[in-house]
């Protein structure tokens, strides 16, 4: 038995699944991400030292060791009957809200002094200063890499698969496990998560591009 | 919450877990020392080569950054089989951290060969140097002293990536983790001590990163500057 | 006396701009010449031309016997008897002193390390420069710098020596500095073709002074030509620099 049109579908359905798990992550990862970008530029040291610390820990652990926190974590306390996916949509919220923190972080950092001080000087509120001179522009330079990003959560989705959730890489598992062709069945699971990835990757180049044309 | 912390089930497993940071740190050494290599001649190879071997050389990089480690690593350990080639779990494993960190060493390094000025080569060659002295004393070394910062990230990134090879049971830290944790049945301590165990690591090595570059950079120990 | 340099109608275009439309002129052994005009004019190209590195398009330069106008010109034969020094000084920054000394010397005469430091020492004590040998580029003024990439191409024992523009990028205090070493070199004999603005060291030291003007040698003369210019275009160029 080799690769039919049958098997292609239900790994292009993990596909499907690999990018509804990325936007999970993503855009969980933002909301907390950016929360802990703010902490850590706060004038509050405690504020700042904690999320330090939270970035530091998640960025220092391999996120399949995160993964398996939740995954055993939660059966552990008693909430073994919820799906793979929470464990490993939270696992990769907590994954992507550090390194997405640290992103904004140094886009925010990258807004020149002066832009704080002559909004300050204008007598603005700090949330004023945030959000109508600072944040604008540091998300014109946080795009790129931001984008950048979104392709490493698409590869980190991958990993749901050692918890059993069905995305890509494990549908690709479990085709393997049925015909045991895993070198074919594993180049059709890269041509699908290339066919993902490479369009971002191409696009947060060509903001880069654009964005270094328009400083100039 | 019914459930007790409970520690010092996994004391008597401190050796184990010892000697999954000293296998992690062996796996994870070798694949650096190869991968730079690997993506240093990469670098130089599209930043220099022919068109042709540019072209391979931007394959190999965009398909190793736009797919999966893990899928990666099968295709590795599966594509030796294919071959009719035993390889140990461990030597599949080095293989691919090495095909996968080449591809981003490569990136970073042809940055830095990039990064030196025109007028550098001009110099160089004005003096009488050929090609090969030229790219070696005023080209790579200066490019590589430049982007030491951002190879040490990458390579801390690939120590703690390493813990994916533990899929096709490589011996390493996360593979120690999950045994203990099928014996003692303390997941939740078991992967707390390992993550504290990896940020120790990540930790450590990145230190010794730094510590190696001062030694073979005297410039940046005198003066303590980035070019 | 056989010429050390001689063009010879060298024409040279970057894509639809002509730079060089016809230039000719020859230097003799020890002769300084100083090569003077706006820019635009193409004094800069025409010295890249020399050492090659730009290519010609048609004309020929012949440089201490090596045809450098032809395409099968053995370039590193060339560079071991012509120093150059830019206006950017181009030190290695990851090297000392006296590393980017001793590094072509190694390399093309395949000199021993002891013999290499000894000669690095030699030159750097006849640019005045001898205890900044175990310093890097970044921890020395514009003008030291200047002068050890002077220092760098006196290593390799040059037949002729050219300065583009050296002074140029550097402040009026330190420009002294490197006039004066290069005013020493002149006296001791060496060959040398300097690209510049210094009017006086050019009156001074050159023994023979070429105006560049549109691409042409406009007017050739001893340094006192600069005294009683012969043409419109060179008495407008000396009175816009003053």
């Amino acid at each position: 038995m080799s690769l039919t049109p049958v098997h292609i579908e239900f790994i292009a359905v993990g596909a499907l699944w690999t990018i509804g798990l990325s936007a999970i992550g993503f855009i969980g990862g933002s909301v907390l991400g950016f929360s802990m970008a703010l902490a850590r530029i706060s004038p509050s040291p405690l504020l700042r030292r904690l999320a330090s610390g939270y970035i530091q820990i998640v960025q220092g652990t391999p996120l399949l060791v995160t993964l398996f926190l939740f995954y055993f974590g939660l059966a552990v306390i008693g909430l073994d009957s919820l799906p793979a996916i929470v464990a490993a949509g939270l696992g990769l919220v907590i994954y992507s809200s550090a390194f997405l923190a640290e992103i904004w972080r140094g886009c925010l950092e990258s807004v020149p002094k002066t832009q704080w001080e002559a909004a300050e000087c204008l007598a603005l509120s700090r949330w004023q200063r945030m959000t109508r001179v600072i944040l604008p522009q540091a998300m014109r330079i946080a795009t790129a890499p931001t984008v950048g990003f979104l392709v490493q959560i698409v590869k980190n989705t991958s990993l749901a698969s050692v918890v059993g959730f069905v995305e890509l890489a494990q549908a690709g598992k479990l085709v393997n496990n049925t015909i045991f062709e895993p070198f074919t069945v594993f180049i059709v699971v890269a041509a699908f998560y290339f066919a993902i990835c490479y369009p971002l990757s191409a696009w947060s180049r060509s903001l880069e591009r654009k964005l270094n044309v328009g400083r100039r | 919450m019914s459930y007790t912390f409970d520690f010092s089930a996994l004391l008597p497993y401190w050796p184990v877990f010892l000697q999954g940071v000293w296998l992690t740190l062996k796996l994870s050494a070798l694949a650096t020392v190869l991968g730079f290599v690997v993506g240093t001649l990469c670098a130089i190879a599209r930043a220099d080569g022919p068109s042709w071997l540019k072209f391979l050389v931007a394959v190999y990089v965009e398909t190793i950054r736009n797919t999966p480690l893990l899928v990666q690593i099968f295709l590795v350990y599966f594509g030796f089989a294919s071959m009719g080639l035993k390889v140990s779990a461990n030597t599949a494993a080095v293989a691919a951290l090495v095909v996968n960190v080449g591809a981003y060493t490569c990136e970073i390094v042809r940055a830095g060969l990039e990064s030196i000025h025109k007028s550098q080569l001009e110099a160089a060659e004005c003096l009488g140097l050929t090609r090969t002295q030229t790219y070696w004393h005023v080209i790579v070394r200066p490019a590589i002293e430049r982007v030491y910062p951002a190879l040490t990230s990458q390579y801390v990134l690939l120590m703690l990536a390493s813990s994916i090879t533990s899929q096709i049971s490589a011996e390493e830290l996360t593979a120690v983790a999950n045994r203990i944790q099928s014996d003692t049945f303390r997941s939740f301590e078991t992967y707390i001590a390992t993550g504290a165990l990896y940020i120790a690591l990540s930790f450590v090595v990145r230190v010794a990163f730094i510590l190696f570059g001062l030694v073979i950079f005297p410039r940046r120990r005198k003066l303590g500057t980035a070019i | 006396m056989s010429a050390v340099v001689s063009l010879s109608n060298v024409h040279k275009s970057f894509g639809a701009v002509k730079v060089l439309k016809g230039v000719s002129f020859d230097i003799g052994a020890s002769e300084v010449i100083a090569v003077i005009g706006a820019s635009g004019s193409g004094k800069s190209t025409a010295l890249r031309c020399i050492n090659a590195l730009e290519t010609v398009d048609s004309g020929e330069i012949l440089v201490c016997g090596h045809k450098v106008h032809d395409a099968a010109l053995d370039r590193r034969a060339l560079r071991r008897d012509v120093g150059i020094v830019f206006q950017s000084y181009n030190l290695f920054p990851h090297l000392t002193v006296a590393q980017n000394i001793m590094l072509a010397p190694s390399c093309v005469k395949n000199m021993g390390k002891a013999e290499a430091r000894a000669l690095a020492e030699q030159v750097l004590a006849k640019v005045g420069l001898l205890e900044k040998a175990d310093n890097y580029p970044e921890q020395l003024s514009g003008g030291q710098q200047q002068r050890v990439a002077i220092a760098r191409s006196l290593a390799m024992q040059p037949k002729l020596m050219l300065f583009d523009e050296v002074t140029s990028a550097l402040d009026p205090q330190l420009t002294g500095e490197v006039l004066r070493v290069m005013e020493d070199l002149a006296r001791a004999g060496m060959s040398m073709i300097l690209v510049t603005h210094e009017m006086a060291f050019a009156r001074k030291v050159a023994s023979k002074v070429i105006f560049m003007h549109q691409g042409k040698v406009w007017e050739t003369g001893p340094g006192a030509m600069l005294d009683n210019p012969q043409t419109k275009e060179l008495s407008e160029f000396l009175s816009n620099g003053l």
